[in-house]
């Protein structure tokens, strides 16, 4: 006897809606399985985007319940009762079904620069674990893009996606700024692609599934480097006069 | 043959049309609860804290009590009209009405300017976004990036002002345990003026502007050992910093009007020894 709703959006550019499907539970089931038993037995053509079912691949990612979830870690006995609506993520433009297209990442990722170390010493590169560690953190991201979806500055204000690196990219920006070996200084660019954007009411941390500290260990610490760098009148002050050094003995040497 | 270079780049689609409905929210727990809780807290206290602060009386317990309890509004009590013991010089004479106005806006600033404060109100009270995956309610958005939020970014100066704050406060916790005529010991309004002066250091140490300035600034650690051990210490701090700022602005309050009620003869200040 069915005991459990499905209610998966269908549709594609041209428009869709809500489809019903009433399927019998099984136990220790997620939302994937049952997605992949309606493809099996009601609706062969439901598309969606799926790879490890391990969580690790980032591929699953979806509104479960109106919430951003990987498909194949949301267990089905975990959901309240009631009809469970699965729906694509809202931020990115749908291509079938469960399945979005999420170019618009790829796009940003290119702006971030790439890692830049200075020459290697002789004897090679050294590295100290405290140095670090911090932005190991951050090399946990699975890409599933779920923050990028989850954040109200492109989620409900699409005019903004061109000017807005998103979350994810905020915690790479503060990996290579916290990187020992990196010399690239980011905090203009990140001032650039939107990191005054972002109000930190962090709903990319509340929905991240590798429990990345988004807001608190990469966004608000890049916000203050750019505070650093651009808004503290006494660190600025600080800057002039240490630049007007420097200048006196470049003049000093040229006066020889 | 084509090759990855001289293929024909895919044009890449930003925006484009979105699935699912067009609705504020699919979502069916009880979202809401978090943002009502957070306004009504903070309009009670804000509501609380102005009359407080006007009312200009019953801030201070002094010698004809046996005691020396100053409200935390109310300190330093730097102007002329500051009731006698409860301010060790007056400093200001222009001044003339309630002197917590001149004071409460540091703290206040301290908070308003607060990462986690920022995120409550924002949420609850600008509804920018009241819940994640609720759509948040204006048309426009540009976040921090402009005038007037952009001077959100002050907020490392407000965290300065704060520590200053804090070393009052805990003077004034010390001389609560002075019970003039009687000698020392401890009373509720002892306990109830260190905790408060607890809370306040455990809130500002916790505090992100603090973590920053620490050493989360540095780029290699292993260059600053001192500094990477402040870090270390207040980063532990720091990931309950949203409990630590609720815990001190309602202890803060209760502080006010423990003070108050004792100060009006409502309750007597109890001595424990
Ligand atoms: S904290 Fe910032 S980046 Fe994260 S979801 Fe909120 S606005 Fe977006
Ligand atoms: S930071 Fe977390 S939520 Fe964002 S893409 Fe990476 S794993 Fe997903
Ligand atoms: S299928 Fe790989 S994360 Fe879900
Ligand atoms: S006091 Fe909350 S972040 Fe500084």
């Amino acid at each position: 006897m069915a005991d459990i709703t499905m209610r998966v959006w269908r549709g594609d550019p041209g428009g869709g809606g809500f489809e019903d499907y009433e399927l019998q539970s099984q136990e220790g089931e997620v939302v994937l399985d049952v997605i992949h038993r309606i493809q099996a037995t009601d609706a062969p053509d439901l598309a969606c985007r799926w790879n490890c079912k391990a969580g690790k691949c980032g591929s699953c990612s979806a509104e479960v319940n109106g919430k951003p979830r990987l498909m194949c870690m949301t267990r089905m006995d975990q959901l309240p009762e009631g009809p469970v609506t699965v729906a694509p993520m809202r931020a990115f433009p749908i291509i079938r079904d469960l399945v979005t297209d999420v170019s618009f990442n790829f796009e940003m990722a290119k702006k971030v620069p790439a890692f830049d170390p200075a020459p290697p010493p002789e004897g090679g590169y050294r590295m100290q674990q405290i140095d670090i560690e911090r932005g190991q953190e951050f090399r946990k991201c699975i890409e599933c893009f779920m923050c990028q979806d989850v954040c109200h500055v492109i989620r409900d204000h699409e005019e903004n996606k061109p000017n807005y690196a998103g979350p994810r990219f905020f915690i790479r920006f503060a990996e290579l700024e916290m990187h020992p070996l990196d010399t690239n200084d980011r905090r203009e660019l990140a001032k650039e692609l939107g990191l005054g954007m972002c109000n930190i009411t962090k709903c990319c941390t509340e929905v991240c599934p590798e429990h990345i500290k988004i807001t608190d260990n990469a966004i608000i610490p890049m916000k203050e480097r750019v505070v650093d760098a651009q808004y503290d009148p006494v660190a600025w002050l600080g800057r002039k006069i240490l630049r007007r050094h420097k200048l006196t003995a470049e003049e000093a040497a040229d006066r020889g | 043959m084509t090759t990855v270079e001289s293929a024909p780049a895919t044009p890449v689609i930003l925006g484009g049309t979105r699935g699912g409905p067009d609705k504020p929210t699919l979502r069916k727990d009880r979202w809401w609860v978090s943002p009502v809780v957070t306004v009504s807290v903070l309009t009670t206290f804000v509501v609380y804290a102005t009359w407080a602060a006007f009312s200009n009386r019953n801030y201070y317990v002094g010698a004809d009590m046996h005691r020396n309890l100053i409200s935390p509004f109310y300190s330093p009590c730097l102007t002329e009209s500051c009731v006698p013991g409860s301010h060790p010089a007056t400093v200001i004479t222009w001044w003339t009405i309630s002197p917590a106005l001149l004071i409460l806006i540091f703290p206040l600033g301290f908070r308003f300017t607060c990462y986690y404060y920022r995120r409550a109100y924002y949420r609850s009270f600008w509804w920018a976004p009241p819940a994640c995956a609720v759509a948040d309610a204006h048309v426009r958005y540009t976040g921090e990036s402009r005038f007037p939020l952009i001077v959100q970014n002050v907020h490392r100066y407000f965290f300065y002002f704060g520590l200053i704050f804090n070393v009052i406060l805990t003077i004034d916790a010390v001389r609560a345990f002075q019970q003039p005529g009687l000698g020392l010991g401890v009373t509720v309004g002892t306990i109830v003026l260190c905790l408060n002066a607890g809370l306040l250091w455990l809130y500002s140490l916790s505090c992100h502007a603090c973590r920053h300035l620490c050493g989360g600034g540095m780029r290699t650690f292993s260059e600053h050992p001192i500094r990477y051990r402040f870090w270390k210490f207040v980063t532990p701090l720091n990931a309950r910093h949203m409990q630590f700022a609720w815990m001190s602005l309602i202890v803060v309050g209760l502080t006010d009007l423990y003070v108050r009620l004792v100060a009006s003869g409502t309750i007597t200040d109890f001595k424990l020894f």
